[in-house]
């Protein structure tokens, strides 16, 4: 293990992230188990107070997610040094075999936090917790993920060995080429730009059509989610050749650096804002019909939909712009 | 708008009760600061050391390569240069002559070294400002070496070295190749290590393996090698403090916890009053959100600029002598500030963070008293 101030953070980080959650599940089971909002039990009136501590609880563990999943990439990246071959954190990541996936499920936590702080949102408007059970289900659901990944970044950190001078050689010798990604099948050009402009059109359809006569809500986040994964997609084969003028560096990472004007950090939280407050969309579709929640869940849907065209539309155009003004023609 | 005057008013409120329970929350704010303080130090320190050191390195040639007899490092002949030169790809290699020699009427360790192109005659030496500095010594004046053999030759100080580079110069005495080998006794044909130059950095591993074997009695040091080792001691260093420095963290986060539930009777009340008057419970988490935020910032900015300071200003004096390490020639040199992004997070993650984490549970433990029990009391 090496033992840099960022790693012991991060590792500090997810250990309290964990543990908070564990904490949070742990009542909602009793939630789970015993809520009912007729009775006038001690328990009851305890366990509403408790929500209390659970909503602040999760809005803080997603805070620090966010922070967390950049300054993992970040960290990955500063490290590159102490490694042969690695370039950037994508080689970094693949140092061992807990890199990438500590970092997909980075990703994907910090969605599912996302998805659970909305309907969280959406239950604390209610006067009557209609969707506590559900809410408490999901906190469960997410838990194992993020204890999960602390699992995982733990072990990343700890099987990571510096390669310095040895006394009986300078180490060096052989493991180049760690720079190469898992990666997702590419296609030619043309199809790819296809796909990645007709998943954002369709989003932007089906969103036009939901936030003007309020239908059509799961296929919007249905599209959203296409777009999400088609767009990161494009982005990993496409976009960054275009920001390195190079067609074969195909790093997600390299584009966080200065650089590249910190570019990175514009193309993935637009990415991330759309996909999260898309997916909510569907996510509070079935509660619409619910009386407590009628009056204001689909205003809440309407925003999210803006919230999610707004990020997509950013994320289109800082695409189409660094295209074509990139001195790369492919 | 109205929700941000919400945020606006609970924010005004929080101030000013704050400020009404000044005494407390100093205490809180100082232990917080020192905190930041020295674990920023620490990072910032790190980080510009490595950084010059990297400024350094970067000139460094692309392969050293050292003969290695018994395990240790020896002098290696200019024969093998030669064998090295015709290797496809190297531009050249040189020989390089240094060393290091202790003065014991200074009780002082220097570095000697002959440059490719010495520009003064025989008997003359240019010194850095820390050999001048312990040896009290300036330009012109004589300075003693013993050889070898035991005997004292004397050396003309013709230059000292510019004081911009002293992080490097320090403790550098530079001499001619004549008087290196007869100090020490350095047969003609022997030299202490080359130094390789290679075109495409690409080849630069290919490079030192072919000279591994060719010479198997060698050592090839990449100089992203040398990166590389720099890199990890001055991370490892910084981590040891770290976790030295844990057991305060810990303290600390006992301390904030502490702090944040024994809340007096007077608090209480005003808690009371407040769910009283119609306040909810999520209202007063808010209100103690901006009470943390509002404590968590003033000691994180605080102790960030002292350690900034501490750092570029007075160059770390409060724990230079355990990163840096243990020469006594040290060089006097200001650091170049530098701050980034990600330190502050890594900052943040290890001092807002606990401290946050630690005030959740007292926090809602105040925001959900029952209004008449409190104000009965």
């Amino acid at each position: 293990m090496i033992l840099h101030p960022a790693i012991l953070a991060l590792l500090a980080g997810s250990f309290m992230a964990s543990a908070m959650l564990l904490y949070s599940s742990w009542f909602g089971i009793q939630i789970i188990r015993s809520w009912d909002l007729r009775s006038g039990s001690e328990l009851q009136l305890g366990l509403e107070k408790r929500t209390y501590l659970i909503s602040t609880i999760m809005s803080y563990a997603f805070v620090f997610q966010l922070v967390s999943l950049f300054l993992f990439i970040y960290t990955a990246d500063s490290l590159c040094t102490l490694f042969v071959g690695a370039m950037c954190a994508a080689g970094t990541l693949n140092v061992n075999v807990y890199g990438y996936p500590a970092f997909i499920l980075k990703l994907g936590n910090f969605i599912l936090a996302g998805l659970w702080l909305i309907l969280n949102y959406a239950d604390n408007r209610a006067h009557d917790y209609p969707l506590i059970r559900k809410k408490y289900l999901l906190l469960l659901f997410i838990t194992p993920f993020l204890v999960a990944e602390t699992f995982l970044q733990t072990l990343y950190f700890l099987g990571l060995e510096a390669e310095v001078i040895t006394s009986c050689c300078g180490s060096l010798f052989s493991k180049e080429g760690r720079d190469s990604l898992p990666l997702l099948y590419a296609l030619p050009l043309v199809p790819m730009k296809l796909l990645f402009y007709s998943a954002m059109a369709g989003t932007g359809i089906s969103g036009f059509r939901f936030y003007s006569r309020g239908k059509g809500a799961h296929m919007f986040s249905a599209f959203s989610l296409v777009t999400f994964m088609v767009s990161a997609w494009f982005l990993v084969h496409v976009i960054v050749l275009y920001i390195y003028e190079l067609p074969t560096h195909h790093c997600p990472f390299c584009i966080f650096k200065k650089e590249y004007a910190y570019i990175g950090y514009l193309f993935y939280m637009t990415l991330f804002a759309g996909v999260i407050s898309g997916l909510g969309v569907g996510l509070l579709r079935p509660f619409v019909k619910i009386g407590s929640m009628r009056s204001f869940v689909p205003e809440i849907q309407k925003r999210l939909a803006l919230i999610a065209l707004a990020s997509y539309a950013t994320f289109l155009f800082l695409a189409v712009y660094t295209m074509s003004v990139s001195a790369l023609r492919m | 708008m109205a929700w941000i005057d919400k945020q606006k008013n609970i924010l005004d409120f929080t101030l000013s009760s704050l400020l009404r329970r000044k005494g407390k929350n100093a205490a809180l704010v100082c232990v917080y600061t020192v905190v930041v303080f020295v674990l920023a130090s620490i990072m910032f320190f790190t980080h510009a050391i490595k950084k010059e050191a990297m400024i350094i390195l970067k000139d460094a040639p692309e392969v050293l390569v050292q003969r290695m007899v018994a395990g240790r490092h020896d002098l290696i002949d200019m024969k093998y240069a030669d064998e090295i030169k015709k290797i496809t790809g190297v531009t050249s290699a040189e020989g390089r002559l240094w060393g290091y020699y202790y003065d014991p009427l200074f009780r002082a360790n220097y570095t000697l070294m002959v440059p490719p192109e010495f520009k003064y005659q025989q008997g003359e030496i240019a010194v850095g400002q820390g050999v001048s500095r312990s040896a009290v010594t300036e330009e012109g004046n004589i300075m003693p070496f013993f050889g070898m053999d035991g005997k004292l030759t004397s050396f003309r100080i013709r230059e000292l070295l510019s004081s911009e580079s002293e992080l490097v110069t320090s403790d550098l005495v530079i001499m001619s190749e004549q008087d290196f080998r007869e100090l020490f006794g350095i047969p003609k044909n022997r030299v202490t290590d080359l130094a390789v130059t290679v075109g495409n950095p690409q080849e630069v591993v290919t490079i030192a393996n072919k000279i591994k074997k060719q010479f198997p009695d060698t050592r090839p040091i990449i100089r992203e090698e040398i990166i590389r080792t720099y890199d990890t001691l001055f991370d490892w260093r910084s981590g040891i403090m770290l976790v030295v420095f844990s057991g305060a963290l810990l303290a600390f986060i006992i301390f904030s916890w502490d702090k944040a539930s024994g809340l007096s009777a007077e608090e209480r009340k005003e808690i009371g009053i407040l769910k009283a008057t119609g306040w909810e419970t999520a209202d007063v988490i808010l209100m103690k959100f901006w009470e943390g935020t509002v404590i968590s910032l003033t000691s994180f900015l605080t102790g960030m600029i002292f350690a900034y300071v501490h750092v570029f200003f007075s160059s770390a004096a409060l724990f230079e002598p355990v990163l840096k390490g243990w020469a006594v020639l040290y060089p006097q040199f200001r650091l170049v500030p530098y701050i980034n992004a990600y330190q502050v997070a890594t900052l943040f993650f290890l001092t807002v963070v606990p401290y946050t984490t630690a005030t959740i549970v007292p926090t809602w433990r105040a925001a959900i008293v029952d209004p008449d029990s409190v104000m009965r009391t």
